[in-house]
């Protein structure tokens, strides 16, 4: 641990605002708490929020694992380990039932998450009615009056047009019957785990904004009577480990139209490989 | 300035504070969860969890009401020395700080507004008692249903039902905090 920065690199007075903004944003589950964002030493898009907030939230006691899609080992979640291994002096890890905070770009883990962890998720955009409404001083309004009926027209159109709602990932979803939330850019496959045992903080560094979910918080994803919510997968089991209930990366092989599908949770296909469980692509599979 | 003043506050406010952090964090993440927090020795007669809690999360950047048992110039000075918070009247605070009774009546606190309702004060409630037993307690953070032993229950009733307005409390008693958000209903 480097000994030129205050632990976890963020001053205390930042830590502080940041603090607040998440206790206001666990109370109020679901709405996007405006937070005063610092520069961090990594450019906007990579996690500034996630950072912001783990920084915040981490003690020295920690066991902090970092994914990027579901991998350990891509460049995101390398760098961000690296940064707080530095700042901070925690422990990291790859296991996701050994770490007592995750930070997540764009995947929930497979394993489900106890009681005594944290998932923090970096958000990119975090209105879910942006790309609908511009204006911030229109979207605030329209989340102060429960105004979401451009949300369920976005739907309708998906189906008018496609025949289902071909929102495949960012699937908005009802907070308590109340807020209407952009889950960041995780697969729609992952939406029905957000009512989960550990507590989840959404940090937007770039658009400077916490929001949360404590603990088994309502969480429903909006979808329509004729057309219920489906979390759907590919129609495979992974190549690596055979499993068959796990969120699946499509991954081209050569020029000849091969490919396979393997989990993009990483520790999870690790875990299932190391217990035996195996693949048709496995290397030692018959 | 007296040695009491100067004294109390955290040895090391990096890691302590992000200990308390997380301690109060849970308790408000999991209504009716107490936790236990250390670290801060505050003057008489404020509880060592109102102090840990006002060293974590007052600066000057955020006011704080004490109401009239604990607004004492001893207690004046050691937060204006520790936290630097600015100390103000009931309806301008983002922190308030006394026994239930004295915090009465709630409707002086800013609730927030429709389209901001983070911009709402949250109450350090000074408790004789604190188990986990008593009213019971449904929302967000609970799974089926928690128990938490309250001053009163009609006033946390209409607070839940201006939801998404509302104050958020922090129950203090000794080195153990339990925490209410305005999410939580209270049966």
């Amino acid at each position: 641990m480097s000994d030129d920065y205050n632990f976890a690199y963020l001053d205390e007075q930042t830590k502080r605002m940041i603090r607040r903004a998440i206790l206001k944003a666990l109370a109020i589950p679901g709405y996007q708490v405006p937070f005063a964002s610092r520069e961090m030493p990594m450019p906007y898009g990579w996690g500034t929020g996630g950072v912001q907030v783990t920084a915040a939230t981490l003690t020295p006691d920690d066991r902090l694992k970092v994914i990027d899609q579901g991998a350990d080992d891509t460049t995101n979640a390398v760098s961000i380990r690296k940064f707080f291994e530095r700042t901070a002096g925690v422990e990291v890890v790859t296991s996701t039932s050994e770490a007592s905070i995750i930070q997540t770009r764009h995947r929930i883990p497979e394993e489900p998450l106890g009681d005594d962890q944290i998932l923090v998720y970096q958000v990119p955009i975090p209105e879910p009615l942006r790309f609908l409404e511009p204006r911030e001083s229109e979207t605030r309004k329209m989340h102060a009056l429960e105004e979401y009926g451009l949300m369920h027209v976005k739907l309708y159109e998906d189906i008018a047009r496609h025949g289902h709602i071909a929102t495949a990932y960012a699937y908005p979803v009802k907070v308590e019957g109340r807020y209407v939330m952009d889950p960041s850019p995780i697969p729609k496959f992952d939406n029905p785990k957000m009512e989960m045992a550990a507590i989840q903080l959404f940090g937007a560094g770039r658009e400077q904004r916490i929001y949360a979910l404590p603990p088994w918080t309502r969480v429903v994803s909006l979808d329509f009577e004729d057309h219920p919510f489906d979390p759907s997968k590919a129609e495979h089991p992974c190549a690596l480990c055979g499993a068959e209930d796990a969120y699946l990366d499509e991954v081209i092989t050569d020029d000849q139209g091969g490919r396979m599908f393997v989990c993009s949770d990483t520790d999870y296909c690790e875990t299932r490989r190391a217990n035996g469980h195996r693949g048709e692509l496995a290397e030692d599979a018959a | 300035m007296d040695d009491l003043t100067l004294a109390g506050g955290f040895s090391d406010p990096a890691q302590q504070s992000a200990q308390a952090f997380r301690a109060v964090m849970s308790a408000l993440a999991r209504p009716g969860r107490i936790e236990a927090v250390r670290g801060a020795e505050p003057p008489a007669p404020l509880s060592q969890a109102a102090g840990v809690v006002l060293l974590t999360l007052c600066d000057p950047e955020t006011p704080v009401y004490l109401t009239p048992s604990l607004d004492l110039p001893s207690l004046r000075q050691w937060i204006g020395f520790h936290a630097g918070a600015p100390i103000v009247g009931a309806d301008e605070c983002s922190f308030a700080i006394g026994p239930w009774e004295e915090l009465l009546p709630l409707d002086r606190f800013r609730q927030g507004c429709s389209e901001y309702p983070d911009r709402s004060a949250t109450l350090l409630v000074e408790t004789p008692l604190l188990e986990a037993r008593g009213a019971t307690l449904r929302g967000p953070g609970i799974r089926d249903t928690a128990e938490l032993s309250l001053p009163e229950i009609a006033a946390f009733q209409q607070n839940a039902r201006v939801f998404p307005l509302g104050l958020d409390f922090i129950f203090t008693c000794g080195d153990r905090l339990a925490a209410l958000p305005r999410s939580t209903e209270v049966v």
